[in-house]
């Protein structure tokens, strides 16, 4: 299984690498969007301050749903995905290895969208720690809830307008766990402790990590 | 004038599959039972219970809203919810659950709808706003969406075989989410008075004719719940069906019309197999 992971793992990092296009594209995008909740909440950067967290998380799922539905189209031509199964690849490594490759993506947006927070809103991180370990945690969860639903709508011609209605409700959770770390986390925000909502992102991660290990292989069969 | 003589065979249609006598026979009653339960809920609820010394009129409410919400949040869902888990455990796999999930979700947005919107209702006058953005409100919310998701995902023409498993596995993974939505509603933020009737010791804090109409509200609205899902699964069967044998209809319905005498400028329909309509 862990052979397979890291092998499904570096293929979709490969792919990565050579196309660029979550660095060209979705990370572009994330800053975009940081940009926008600027103009929407108003030059006043001590309501950016306070906005800070939830905006960040806002933008990660977003681009999250892109880094998936990147991970799944790789995969949508010349039957790559028949290729996959008959490989005779553990479904579990598959499903670990997809995970991976998304969450590697997810940390590398998350250090520019962090640096975006702290210049373009003037946050101020005063315990790094949370930060790291709510990043952590919230990306294995929505790279692994996000490689399930992307293999659910794998087959499906609408997978692009159904994927984000799916998946981002799914994800509440890891909004408002880390949106209330990082507000713990960072300097003038709400006051808040972070350790029980560190909790129920490991409580997400497990759940959603063990559901795609038993899962996966039925799931690409009804693709 | 001329006639076509030769239009071929008629193709054979499998007839689509007709309840029992008395399985019509118990849906009637359940619905009737279900409209005389909320008819009496109706009648106590404005005009036989008394007003409440603090929030006077406003308390009628309680007849409709903890009903649908029962209805909604934990019958139809938790329905839905089981029903996924057993079709996808291989040795009770079968339509029969596919479709009761289906159901059972469709019926559930409906009263899930109805909980907001009675809610709202409540809330202006008591809280001072339509919505609040507490943790039982803001879990309901989330419900809906969950669950509007799933039937976005039946709504993807699909081979039923496939559908009904990605269905399944999107009601699994929203079931699961729940309780964590629940807890991470909860500590974000409360407002909501805590439960009247299902409250940790299991005694009601309300009384006298106010209690039994509360009762009966939440058995006629079971009631109103199990027959809408019995009938919303009679269609699911015939669209089954119609969805399996629809170019075999329209071929029948073709070739009946060569044969047919269509002096009547073609107003009167073929006649279509039993079943069809």
């Amino acid at each position: 299984m862990w052979r397979d992971t890291v092998l499904v793992a570096g293929k979709d990092l490969r792919i990565e690498a050579r196309s660029r296009v979550a660095l060209s594209q979705v990370a572009p995008f994330g800053v975009v969007a940081l940009v926008m909740f600027a103009f929407a909440l108003g030059p006043d950067r001590a309501t950016m301050a306070k906005g800070a967290a939830g905006l960040f998380w806002v933008a990660v799922l977003f681009c999250t749903v892109l880094a998936v539905q990147r991970s799944v189209s790789v995969e949508s031509v010349d039957g790559a995905r028949d290729g996959l199964r008959l490989s005779g690849l553990d479904p579990a490594g598959l499903f670990l290895g997809k995970a991976a490759a998304v969450a590697a993506q997810l940390v590398v947006l998350e250090v520019v969208l962090g640096v975006g927070v702290t210049v373009l809103y003037g946050a101020r991180i005063e315990a790094p720690w949370l930060i790291l370990a709510s990043c952590v945690l919230g990306t294995i969860g929505l790279a692994a809830t996000g490689t399930l639903y992307g293999a659910l709508s794998a087959g499906l011609r609408v997978k692009e307008t159904l994927l984000p209605f799916l998946l981002l409700p799914i994800a509440i959770p890891v909004l408002l766990a880390g949106t209330r770390i990082w507000q713990a986390a960072l300097a003038g925000g709400v006051p808040a402790d972070g350790t029980p909502w560190l909790r129920l992102l490991v409580v997400f991660d497990a759940v959603y990590l063990a559901l795609g290990v038993v899962v996966y292989g039925p799931i690409q069969e009804s693709a | 004038m001329t006639t076509i003589t030769d239009v071929g065979t008629p193709t054979p249609v499998t007839a689509c599959p007709v309840p029992s006598p008395r399985a019509r026979w118990t849906v009637r009653i359940i619905g009737i039972s279900a409209a005389v339960g909320v008819a009496l809920t109706v009648w106590l609820g404005l005009w036989v219970t008394p007003p409440d010394q603090t929030q006077g009129d406003l308390v009628r409410l309680v007849y409709i809203h903890p009903g649908v919400a029962w209805v909604a949040l934990y019958l139809a869902f938790g329905l839905a919810a089981v029903a996924s888990l057993l079709y996808l455990w291989p040795r009770t796999r079968s339509m029969f659950w596919d479709r009761l999930a289906a159901a059972s979700v469709e019926v559930g947005v409906v009263f899930n709808i109805c909980t907001l919107i009675s809610g709202s209702i409540w809330g202006k006058p008591t809280w001072g706003v339509y919505w609040a953005w507490d943790a039982r409100l803001t879990l309901t919310a989330i419900l809906l969406v969950l669950f509007l998701g799933y039937m976005a995902l039946r709504r993807v023409p699909a081979d039923p075989e496939k559908r009904a498993r990605r269905s399944a596995f999107v009601a699994l993974f929203a079931a699961v989410d729940i309780p964590i939505d629940h807890f991470s509603v909860l500590w974000w933020k409360t407002l909501h008075q805590g439960a009247t009737v299902l409250n940790p010791d299991l005694s009601p804090t309300i009384h006298g004719s106010m209690a039994w109409t509360l009762l009966i509200s939440f058995v006629a609205l079971t009631l109103a719940f199990v027959w809408m899902l019995l009938v919303r699964y009679r269609i699911g069967v015939i669209e089954d069906w119609l969805a399996a044998n629809e170019l075999d209809v329209a071929l029948l319905e073709r070739q009946s019309e060569g044969v047919a005498p269509a002096p009547d400028l073609g107003l009167e329909r073929p006649p279509v197999p039993e079943g069809a309509r």
